[in-house]
């Protein structure tokens, strides 16, 4: 059996978890709710053999490196490690409606790299530029930042729905974790993402340095994770300024996640260093 | 209302300067403008900015220095400005800060601990004299400075950790400053170069990237030779220069040096940028006769002479194109000889090497071709030195241990009270962070817990 046939399956595993997760939460079953817990644990669990299958297939090719050097394989890796922090999410806050606006994001994060005939799930051989050892470091720490910033965007938009028309409406909000609790938890992955995105940027730099000469040239790529680093230091920042707490944070968490999924996809159809990435 | 005097002018500036309202400003609008320079290609020629975005706009970018914005006065001045409002800010409240931190001894008030929702409550059914020692040791396994006290009825445990903790956010700040200085060294004491070698070329120059002026280095280059090679894909595998280092005309060190794997010397660093082909120095043709229909292979050198079969005169080696257009098609790689004939003057003959046949054509005593050729290439290397990396990798450091500290690492403080009851000790723990609120709770509770068992 192949690594892409494995990746392949747990697409639709993560689409019904993500079902499941939606309806523990609407119909207020929590069997349901433990069914899905459970189907994605047993989801990641085959996930991440599928990966280290696809690093094994690699070598058997000839051309072994790490399954972290392309589209296909960075969305795998984002929608496994994106799973994986909301697992402890969920484990940590004994909540599990999150799930039904973060399971989502896997499974579109599985489907595309599994159905857009715009991506290859070939295994191809390194470029050049692309054998490094600081290629494992750089792509890791970049996608654990996008992933909990990916999180947060959810938890961002359960705020929002849950202060609508101020405070407790609805039958299915009551549901929701406090909103405290969720500004907190925004707060949290946003500082988790930044750590990370921090650590994405500065690899980047330092590879970018023993390849290129130079550790910052203001390729697009480069100028769009700055961008999304920006963004989130605003909102890191601006919880310092009264009345800045609550919905504005949303926002801006909601917005940040815009600009790393621009400079996820968006910078491939801008030139650049970067092209690798398509 | 205060006279309006220097001094009040001043401390206005440094009012501005520590807001964090400024802070959130800049860094939104050094966001919005990042942007720009992303969607209109930077240090591209005139003419093409001219092309795309017609005479108004090309005035309107020029003016405003969008082709080259990441290094402009008013973008490098809002660089300028964030890293004022850092310092300022810090220093505002660095020394109110120092102050928390460095004490000798940490003043706890104990009615402040009362008034706290966050705390857990039980009873100890053993006597509280028999609890203080029990209690301290417990408590110094989990934070590493108590100290007890005596409140009248009974008394108190105060301890703490991580006070140096609140210092995190500055070693933050203070990386970006070390990011700048590291930038700024480089951009006065640093240089980017560049220089093709083609196989077997020495060079003691480079030309800089910005201004196009060419400066001596300290030593040669020589390319001995340059490899590339391929996927069966056809994508590419491998890109190779081997280099030699020249002091004084005498080699001193012979590196290979490929993508990621550059050659350091003297503080200059050389990498693997680029390659192209050169025209071969050695070709083989290969020549078909019309009239007796024999084949001759002749190797001939650049610019080499040779006298042609069947006294047919003579050949010429004259250039080598890597491309040749020819009724709107580009034939490729094309070698340009000129043919002599015994009578008559010199005619150019075209010998595409991918159409071996398109010599035919011309109907001449000979059809020539190009069999092989030796395969010349140069290298294109990056030449760069910035002695200002050292700083900028210390700030990435300090930023990532900063951030650490700061986000997930607080100065939480701990007060158990104890007092006597009729049946045993009741037992209070109650405690503060200065961040992460939620996660104290769970400190108490474990505390509380730990303490009951």
């Amino acid at each position: 059996m192949s690594s892409s046939l494995i990746l392949s399956v747990i697409t639709f595993v993560y689409g019904f978890s993500a079902i499941l997760y939606v309806a523990a939460w609407v119909f207020k079953k929590d069997a349901i709710g433990k069914t899905a817990t459970w189907i994605t644990l047993m989801g990641i669990a085959a996930h991440t053999a599928g990966i280290l299958l696809r690093w094994v297939e690699s070598y058997r090719l000839g051309i072994g490196h790490a399954p972290l050097s392309n589209m296909y394989e960075s969305l795998i890796f984002f929608s496994w490690i994106l799973t994986l922090i909301y697992l402890i999410v969920e484990r940590a806050n004994k909540n599990r409606v999150v799930g039904a606006f973060v399971a989502p994001i896997a499974f579109l994060a599985m489907a595309y790299a599994s159905l857009s005939p715009n991506i290859n799930d070939r295994i191809q051989p390194l470029v050049p530029a692309l054998k490094s050892n600081w290629l494992i470091a750089h792509v890791v720490t970049s996608f654990i930042g996008y992933a909990a910033f990916g999180i947060a965007f959810g938890i961002s938009i359960m705020y929002l729905l849950k202060q609508r028309e101020g405070g407790s409406g609805g039958r299915l909000l009551a549901l929701f974790p406090e909103a405290r609790v969720l500004e907190a938890l925004n707060h949290q992955m946003v500082m988790f993402g930044f750590l990370f995105l921090s650590g994405g940027i500065i690899t980047g730099a330092v590879w970018a340095n023993s390849a290129w000469g130079t550790y910052w040239s203001w390729d697009p790529k480069e100028t769009w994770s700055l961008i999304t680093w920006f963004i989130y230091a605003t909102l890191l920042h601006a919880r310092l300024m009264r009345g800045w707490r609550g919905k504005r944070l949303a926002y801006i968490s909601i917005i940040g996640f815009g600009a790393v999924l621009f400079t996820y996809f968006g910078v491939n159809l801008l030139p650049g260093l970067h092209s690798y990435g398509k | 209302m205060k006279p309006n005097t220097s001094n009040s002018v001043l401390e206005k500036t440094w009012d501005f300067f520590s807001s964090v309202r400024l802070t959130v400003v800049l860094l939104l609008t050094l966001a919005a403008t990042s942007i720009i320079g992303t969607l209109v290609p930077q240090n591209a020629s005139p003419a093409e900015y001219f092309q795309t975005y017609g005479p108004f706009l090309f005035r309107l970018f020029s003016l405003l220095d969008i082709f080259d914005m990441y290094h402009c006065w008013w973008f490098q001045l809002l660089l300028l400005l964030l890293t004022a409002n850092i310092l300022i800010c810090s220093l505002n409240r660095l020394s109110g800060t120092w102050k928390i931190v460095f004490v000798k001894n940490p003043p706890f008030v104990l009615e402040r601990f009362r008034k706290l929702e966050n705390k857990a409550v039980f009873t100890d059914s053993r006597p509280l004299d028999t609890l203080k020692d029990l209690y301290v040791s417990k408590v110094k396994r989990r934070f590493r400075y108590v100290r007890t006290e005596e409140t009248g009825k009974g008394f108190c445990i105060f301890a703490e950790k991580g006070r140096w903790t609140r210092l995190g956010v500055y070693a933050v700040h203070f990386s970006v400053v070390l990011l700048l200085i590291g930038a700024l060294i480089g951009s006065f004491f640093g240089f980017e170069g560049f220089v093709t070698l083609g196989e077997g070329e020495t060079e003691q120059h480079v030309r800089l990237r910005k201004t196009g002026a060419v400066i001596p280095l300290d030593f040669a280059i020589r390319c001995d030779a340059f490899h590339v090679s391929f996927y069966e894909s056809g994508s590419p595998k491998e890109y190779r220069s081997d280099l030699t280092i020249l002091e004084g005309g005498k080699p001193v060190l012979k590196k290979s040096i490929r993508v990621n794997d550059p050659l350091h010397y003297k503080g200059v660093s050389i990498f693997q940028s680029s390659y192209g082909r050169l025209p071969p120095r050695r070709i083989t043709l290969k020549l078909l006769s019309t009239e007796t229909k024999m084949e001759y292979i002749k190797e001939v050198s650049a610019g080499q002479r040779i006298d042609l079969p069947e006294g047919a005169g003579a050949f010429v080696y004259q250039d080598f194109k890597t491309r040749y257009p020819f009724r709107g098609q580009n034939l490729g790689e094309t070698v340009i000889g000129s043919l002599v004939p015994p009578q008559g003057s010199a005619r150019e003959i075209v010998l595409p090497l991918r159409f071996p046949g398109f010599d035919r054509m011309r109907k001449g005593a000979f059809v020539f071709s190009v069999q092989r050729v030796t395969p010349r290439y140069y290298t294109g290397l990056q030449v760069s030195k910035d002695p200002g990396v050292w700083v900028v990798y210390t700030g990435f450091i300090v930023m990532l241990i900063g951030c650490y500290i700061t986000f997930f690492m607080s100065h939480k403080r701990l007060c158990i009270e104890l007092t006597p009851r009729s049946k045993g000790t009741r037992v209070q723990v109650s405690g503060t962070a200065n961040k992460n609120k939620l996660s104290m709770e769970a400190v108490i509770d474990k505390m509380a817990k730990d303490l009951a068992a």
